[in-house]
């Protein structure tokens, strides 16, 4: 695991950001402990991965606080992978290795690396093509192998399994499993509740910028607490959604 | 036959019979812009490709002046290399006026900002396509130079051949600064306005044809590069 910096309890309070005029972070709050994967549910628009993009540090929050296990961000340690990972015209190990740059280690050691963990997202026999031939689901498998490489603690997933086949889905889920086990902390969005009740340990469930609902799985799906979840579960339309 | 036709079979004649004249002057010509591109290569691509990905104070303004330097007239360069080469000039001590280095330092002002501007543009587009993924994995500004350089290098081909096309048909700098002496500083195109001026017209004709064969090859080669990496890199 990569930077020594604590990052957990991460502790996040009256989060804002907006865009346009219009508030897409609205004072959100999230306490995320050191373990396991959450899931973060919520209609479209509903700030999830505002949410992800403003703890990767891609988005500067307009007001509120992020408190990183009592400090600041680490430096390191936080990767992300998004819906449509971009890939360069490179090999397949090639963007792997990518990922390793800022470690600042010997080229034999980068393909090294890139290459083992390739191999445990099954993608090691394919390491010299070029990524962009890939198929959607091994595009997904390789955005992942970018950023397990680094050894992250923080895992940030943006609905990962988006348009891919059940088959693809299977396999990108069984990864992040692996890649749970291995004690990185895992926050991803889904729109797929099948997959939600296979891999979260628990639920946030978010609308309009705010956090309305944070249950163990189990709980959350058998009965969510809030109408606004208990509408998403159910494939209805929050009435303030409606047209 | 008419003027243009003897013009025309003269030069052919000249061509097929490897007139050691033509020869010499296109081996020259090829020796100056080469390096002048390869020079240009080595300044505009990196500095094209730190303006594409680099935010500081003063961008806006240093991209404007490298645009500005596209349209660069020819004439204003040769002046101003041979005021520095000349004998009264900062870099006179050298004694390289009238010289093939002197040519190639001239094209290289002239094709170092076009390649760099046009380099500019195509690594800022990869840049906006690459932003959030680079920022996420925590690259230094300078590894996202020197990965989009290597991830753009099909498409910069195309900066390249500017250049390339640029100093090839360049002849106000290199008349000025070369002198367009013969057997030592004449090239494709000081030679063509000579002869042209001295009403030798076969000679410029069988030169403009090589000039136009050596573009017209390169610019096929890039093309077949191009080809070759789409099918590669999908």
């Amino acid at each position: 695991m990569s930077d020594a910096a604590p990052m957990f309890p991460l502790r996040v309070r009256d989060l804002r950001w907006e865009a346009g005029g219009r508030a897409i972070l609205d004072g959100l709050d999230l306490d995320l402990a050191g373990e396991g994967i959450t899931i973060l549910l919520g209609p479209n628009g509903a700030g999830k991965s505002v949410l992800l993009r403003t703890l990767c540090g891609l988005l500067e929050p307009q007001a509120g606080t992020i408190d990183w296990g009592g400090g600041r961000r680490p430096e390191s340690g936080v990767a992300m992978v998004f819906q449509h990972a971009r890939m360069l015209r490179d090999s397949v190990c090639g963007n792997v290795e990518l990922a390793l740059l800022p470690a600042r280690l010997a080229a034999g050691e980068r393909r090294e690396r890139a290459l083992a963990v390739l191999e445990r997202v099954g993608l090691a026999q394919r390491a010299a093509d070029s990524a962009r031939a890939l198929s959607g689901g091994e595009r997904q498998r390789l955005a992942l192998a970018r950023a397990w490489v680094t050894q992250p603690r923080l895992l940030l997933l943006d609905e990962p399994t988006a348009s891919l086949d059940p088959s693809s889905v299977d396999r990108i889920e069984r990864i992040v499993r692996e890649i749970r086990t291995e004690g990185t902390r895992i926050l991803m969005t889904t729109h797929n509740l099948g997959q939600a009740t296979r891999l979260a340990d628990d639920v946030v469930f978010i609308d309009a910028g705010r956090v309305c609902e944070h249950a163990p799985v189990q709980r959350f799906f058998a009965r969510p607490a809030s109408q606004a979840a208990r509408l998403y579960i159910q494939g209805e339309l929050p009435w303030r959604m409606a047209f | 036959m008419n003027a243009f036709s003897l013009a025309i079979s003269e030069a052919f004649a000249l061509l097929a019979g490897f007139d050691h004249r033509v020869a010499e002057i296109v081996g020259l010509s090829l020796q100056v812009s080469g390096l002048a591109v390869l020079l240009g290569t080595l300044i505009g691509l990196p500095l094209g490709a730190c303006l594409g990905v680099g935010r500081f104070r003063g961008r806006q303004l240093l991209v404007i002046a490298l645009n500005g330097c596209m349209g660069l007239p020819s004439v204003v360069v040769g002046v101003v290399v041979y005021l520095l080469l000349s004998r009264s000039g900062p870099l006179g001590d050298l004694g390289l006026l009238y010289s093939p280095t002197a040519m190639v330092l001239a094209q290289t002002v002239l094709v170092a900002p076009l390649m760099a501007a046009i380099a500019r543009q195509t690594i800022e587009d990869a840049w906006h396509d690459y932003e959030e993924e680079f920022r996420v994995l925590r690259l230094r500004w300078i590894d996202s130079v020197r990965v989009l350089l290597h991830d753009c290098r099909h498409s910069l081909l195309v900066a390249v051949l500017a250049g390339l096309g640029r100093a090839m048909s360049e002849v106000g700098a290199v008349m000025i600064v070369g002198g367009n002496i013969d057997r030592s500083t004449r090239t494709m195109t000081t030679a063509i306005a000579l002869e042209t001026s001295k009403g030798d017209l076969p000679l410029a004709v069988a030169l403009g044809l090589v000039l136009l064969a050596v573009i017209l090859v390169l610019n096929g080669l890039a093309l077949v590069v191009r080809q070759w990496a789409m099918r590669r890199y999908a």
